[in-house]
């Protein structure tokens, strides 16, 4: 989906919320409004000022009338919805979701650059994974230290491309792309060559930032120093839609 | 002094650093209170060599990665009513888990051939043979309450033990997770 683009006279809409009424611009996204009104719904894909990916399925909420759930970042508003967020069976979900995330690569917190600053270990714990109840894969995934200031480790990717769509949408570099399916899905730089060898990287480090987990990080930081600022993103977002 | 009964609790080590129990002993003061609630009946803080028949609280820290840890697992299983799975170790495998990727034969020979200039050999008396693949607590046998944190705090480990003491089943989402 691309980037929503903000139109002069757009209606407002009515619609409930978990209770309760709330008004929104009918070019507004459901995670847009729920987050306008401090209405928490977990998210990894998802990132204010990126495009639309809807991959994470953290954000799935429950339409009145509607058998399946609806992820909230890629569903508009309409009149009348009615909307729950955080139902015994959302929660249920999500708790699995993340479940499967930690099983299927490797993130040891413990010693992980990102401990502490992490958005995979935050959602872990509210959505009360205290353990993993599927068995790890324990596959083995690379790691690219070839850049000089930044390093990329696969074990930490959960896939949510953030940094594809940052390089791309806001730097216009383009550096980032994904392939492979499956369980060798997996985040590259230009045509799969290591990211130090990179021609379109311009060391811009917006990707670093973006990135949820420990998988893009500084060179030089140990467990726990890996503090990310992505205050830059919705202000960048803001002028390059403008433009 | 309390008049209620107190509940008995037992304790022990498999593949881990004993930080979580050393994050116990952190405690501080409170530890006086605790005793007054329970009695520390097996433990490596105690004297006591065997595990008694019946114990209320079994808290285990440390993954799965030996016979003897397997041995260890099963007999807390059998023996204790509730069984915590104490560290990220216990809960999902942690460091010794990062083993995991390599085969087993390898990392011995890394660790006991490799990088050793005189007599290199590898260990096989007295010593539990290593299972190919390292494991949480809950992988091989059933775990009731799960304590996350590397380690986790002294406070968790006060709450955990205090709902336990009081009868209820913790949750402690709300004061610890994955690498704290």
């Amino acid at each position: 989906m691309p980037p929503p683009a903000k139109q002069p006279n757009v209606r407002v809409v009515t619609l409930n919320i978990d209770g309760r009424d709330l008004s929104a611009r009918e070019d507004e996204t459901i995670i847009e409004v729920c987050r306008e009104n401090q209405i928490p719904i977990p998210s990894l894909c998802y990132l204010e000022g990126l495009s639309v990916w809807g991959a994470c399925r953290l954000c799935l909420v429950e339409l009145a009338g509607q058998g399946r759930l609806l992820a909230a970042c890629s569903t508009r508003v309409t009149e009348g919805m009615r909307i729950q967020t955080n139902t015994e069976k959302l929660q249920r979900y999500r708790r699995t979701i993340v479940e499967l995330l930690f099983a299927e690569r490797n993130h040891v917190c413990s010693v992980c650059v990102s401990n502490g600053h992490c958005e995979l270990q935050y959602l872990a714990q509210k959505c009360g994974v205290d353990h993993v109840r599927v068995p790890y894969r324990q596959a083995s995934y690379p790691v690219d230290s070839s850049h000089e200031m930044f390093r990329l480790d696969h074990d930490r990717c959960i896939l949510c491309t953030r940094c594809v769509r940052v390089c791309d949408e806001i730097e216009g570099a383009h550096t980032w792309d994904v392939m492979g399916r499956g369980t060798e899905c997996r985040v590259i730089t230009d045509m799969a060559q290591p990211w130090g060898e990179s021609d379109t990287c311009t060391s811009c480090g917006k990707c670093v930032q973006v990135c949820p987990t420990g998988a893009l990080v500084k060179q030089g930081t140990s467990v726990g120093e890996m503090v990310k600022d992505q205050h830059f993103l919705p202000i960048l977002a803001r002028r390059r839609h403008a433009q | 002094m309390s008049t209620s009964p107190k509940i008995t609790v037992a304790t022990t080590w498999l593949d881990g650093c004993s930080g979580c129990h050393m994050s116990f002993l952190d405690m501080d003061e409170r530890l006086i209170e605790l005793v007054q609630q329970v009695d520390i009946v097996y433990s490596p803080l105690v004297d006591t060599k065997t595990l008694p028949d019946h114990v209320d609280v079994g808290i285990l820290e440390g993954s799965v990665s030996s016979e003897d840890d397997l041995e260890k697992a099963l007999t807390f299983r059998k023996h204790c009513k509730i069984l915590v799975s104490l560290g990220d170790c216990a809960v999902n495998g942690n460091v010794p888990a990062m083993r995991n990727h390599f085969k087993l034969s390898d990392v011995v020979d890394r660790a006991y051939r490799d990088t050793v200039t005189i007599q290199p050999q590898t260990p096989t008396q007295g010593v539990p043979a290593l299972l190919a693949v390292v494991k949480p607590i809950h992988g091989v046998v059933g775990v009731d309450v799960f304590v996350p944190g590397c380690p986790p705090s002294a406070d968790a480990i006060w709450y955990v033990l205090s709902e336990l003491i009081a009868g209820r089943i913790p949750d402690p989402s709300a004061v610890t997770r994955f690498g704290a």
